[in-house]
């Protein structure tokens, strides 16, 4: 018995004091520490390769093993990813379609982001009547399947006079970011306080002044979210892009695809690599840049429903 | 003289839930009033549609004179106080006084003029240059405060000011909030949830339940002759002791208490007459011990069962004719559970409620 309670309670030792020292070698680290290490290595492999074999020629891909580094490191498949390689007609390379993906990022995200912020802030702040109604049909739209709207929407657009243009494209990937980024922009402004709201009221603020100068210093961390959630999207998306435009429009996703699955001639597998990892550049670039923000931004969105 | 907020029939319904029920109220210029009462009871729900932050299903709102029932916030004349404290967080102490009166277009000089007097009045020239973030809660409450007050307005409400404040600064604020009301004179609308804020502040408080006003009067009316047995129960700390009794009228009123008559000499009736079941009930605070109780018209032996010592004095539970009693003493006396104890208490300072309606009688 007197054992059993020496061990339970376990006193400190006569010259404690301060923090509790902690061992860096713990049981518990080793294991943290080596799942992590093998969920990287399984992610980061993939990527290894791929910049591996984009640096390296052709023939040295065909006799070597795919994970060894480039004996001689050759930029060549990359220039040629960029400026020369032939889709279709075209031969000026990926860099027609990075172009195209910016013309049509940009203005897509700008507008889709602009019209989801007002939306959010009037449907949690001006309580207006049928709000509920017009919040659950817009949340609703973001069930339906993408598939079932295409063919309609070509027509819709067809009859616009917008099919095959960049401007029917940005169209499209302004109203289908519209759920998302609505209920985004909605729970952000539900949790700031509804004190602020009233106070600006009595200080005789109307719906614009509220908006431009309480409500959107305020929401700087879920801009952030929402420019990286729809920059990723717009700029990875394909079908949209494949469909709703003409082949000198095509986005650089569409392009990528039309590089790597071509089947006349050699598979040139490090041009293609080099393709591939110059298509995901603008939406690594952003995570880089921007993750504490963003982690910081969801986590603020997230808290009330 | 005109009223300075006249509130007419004031109905407001959530849904089916009635909030506000055929509300009306008269606060005269210049007068400080505190609307008092548990939550839930429409305190807050009355202070919004004054504000023009709600609109009320029925009735009318006039603000001096004038019918702002369907006005907007910033014309109605008033200045509005939130609990938490509700500063712009992104502009500065300057940015926040200022933003109503940018608004309203007002010129520059004007501005100046009246930030300056403000800041000068509350004492946060200071803190002109900060960002809420760097204020404490009270210097934050006092800029709340300086934004209602740059407006110039006649009616100042305020939502539970103090309610986020530690016990000290609340005392403090108090007082200023006082002094601030004897300095400027303007309407004042009070909303709180602390007796002893709506005690020392109001000129006059309306307690609420349930969205009706249960009594509007002075502040010692209210402690002394509360109007209902809700409103004696809910004023003073701790609250009234009620006994359940009858009430004789034949000849000289008196009821009954442990097996003893109690003689209502000095009692001040507002429904003589009245015979039948009562509640009778007694301030803890003025119930007397010692050789006070031996002086006192009424006198019992009570047995102590708890004792709470607050350093001034000593709080007693006890139990008389088959009630909870609570009763004070001195903190320097000593009391341990089962002493007995000699009480005494004046009948003339009791209330006497009936059991129907448990109205004063």
């Amino acid at each position: 018995m007197a054992d059993v309670t020496t061990t339970m309670q376990r006193p400190s030792p006569a010259h404690a004091s301060g923090p509790k020292p902690r061992r860096a070698f713990s049981r518990r680290n080793i294991m943290i520490y080596s799942i992590l290490f093998v969920l990287a290595v399984y992610y980061l492999l993939p990527f290894y390769v791929m910049l591996m074999t984009s640096l390296k020629g052709l023939t040295e891909i065909r006799t070597g093993n795919i994970f060894a580094p480039p004996v001689e490191i050759t930029f060549e498949p990359w220039a040629k990813a960029w400026s020369t390689v032939c889709t279709g007609l075209n031969c000026d390379g990926l860099s027609r379609g990075f172009w195209n993906s910016v013309k049509i990022t940009v203005p897509s995200v700008f507008f889709s982001i602009t019209v989801a912020s007002v939306n959010g802030y009037a449907l949690s702040m001006w309580r207006f009547k049928g709000a509920n109604v017009f919040f659950t049909i817009l949340i609703i739209g973001a069930f339906i399947p993408y598939q079932v709207m295409i063919y309609p929407i070509v027509v819709l657009l067809r009859e616009m006079g917008l099919y095959g243009n960049l401007g029917g494209l940005v169209l499209v990937h302004t109203i289908f970011g519209m759920p998302i980024l609505t209920l985004l922009f909605r729970n952000y402004f539900s949790s700031v306080p509804e004190e602020l709201f009233k106070a600006a009221r009595v200080d005789g603020a109307r719906f614009w002044t509220i908006y431009f100068k309480i409500m959107l210093p305020m929401a700087l961390p879920i801009f952030v979210v929402a420019v990286i959630l729809q920059t990723t999207a717009i700029w990875n998306d394909f079908l949209f892009g494949v469909i709703y435009t003409r082949p000198e429009n095509y986005p650089m996703t569409v392009q990528l695809n039309n590089i790597v699955n071509s089947v006349t001639g050699v598979k040139e597998y490090n041009v293609n690599m080099a393709a591939t990892l110059l298509s995901g550049v603008v939406p690594l670039t952003i995570y880089f840049l921007s993750g504490k923000l963003f982690v910081r931004g969801i986590a603020a969105g997230a808290v009330k429903g | 003289m005109q009223p300075s907020v006249s509130i007419q029939n004031l109905k407001l319904d959530f849904g089916s839930v009635s909030v506000l029920r055929d509300l009306n109220l008269d606060i005269g210029q210049g007068e400080f009033l505190v609307l008092l009462g548990s939550s839930g009871c429409g305190k807050s729900t009355l202070l919004n549609c004054i504000a023009g932050l709600l609109e009320p299903t029925e009735g009318a709102i006039h603000i001096n004179g004038q019918n702002v029932t369907w006005a907007e916030p910033s014309d109605r004349g008033i200045g509005m106080v939130f609990q938490s404290y509700a500063l712009y967080p992104q502009m500065t102490v300057e940015g926040n006084l200022t933003f109503g009166l940018k608004n309203a277009k007002m010129p520059k000089e004007e501005i100046k003029r009246r930030v300056a007097r403000a800041a000068e009045v509350l004492q946060i020239e200071p803190l002109l240059k900060r960002k809420p973030a760097a204020l404490s809660g009270g210097q934050r409450q006092r800029v709340a405060i300086g934004r209602a007050l740059v407006r110039d307005v006649d009616v100042f409400l305020f939502d539970e000011p103090l309610s986020n404040l530690d016990a000290k600064l609340r005392a403090d604020l108090r007082v200023e909030i006082k002094r601030l009301h004897q300095r400027l004179r303007n309407t004042m609308i009070y909303v709180t949830h602390d007796q002893v804020e709506a005690m020392t502040l109001a000129d006059r408080i309306a307690i609420m339940k349930g969205g009706v006003v249960m009594q509007l009067d002075a502040p010692g009316v209210i402690y002394n002759k509360p109007a209902n047995k809700y409103v004696a129960d809910f004023i003073g700390s701790p609250s009234m002791n009620f006994f359940a009794t009858t009430l004789d009228s034949t000849r000289e009123p008196k009821v009954r208490i442990a097996g003893k008559d109690v003689y209502l000499t000095g009692y001040e009736f507002t429904r003589p007459g009245i015979s039948g079941d009562v509640w009778f009930g007694i301030r803890p605070e003025h119930i007397v011990t010692g050789e006070l109780a031996d002086m006192a018209p009424a006198q019992f032996e009570v047995a102590a069962e708890l004792a709470e010592p607050m350093g001034a004095e000593t709080l007693i539970w006890s139990t008389l004719d088959g009630a909870p009693l609570r009763f004070r003493v001195d903190g320097q006396m000593t009391v341990s559970p089962g002493d007995m104890i000699r009480i005494g208490f004046d009948p003339a300072r009791a209330s006497i409620f009936d059991t129907v309606e448990e109205l004063r009688i």
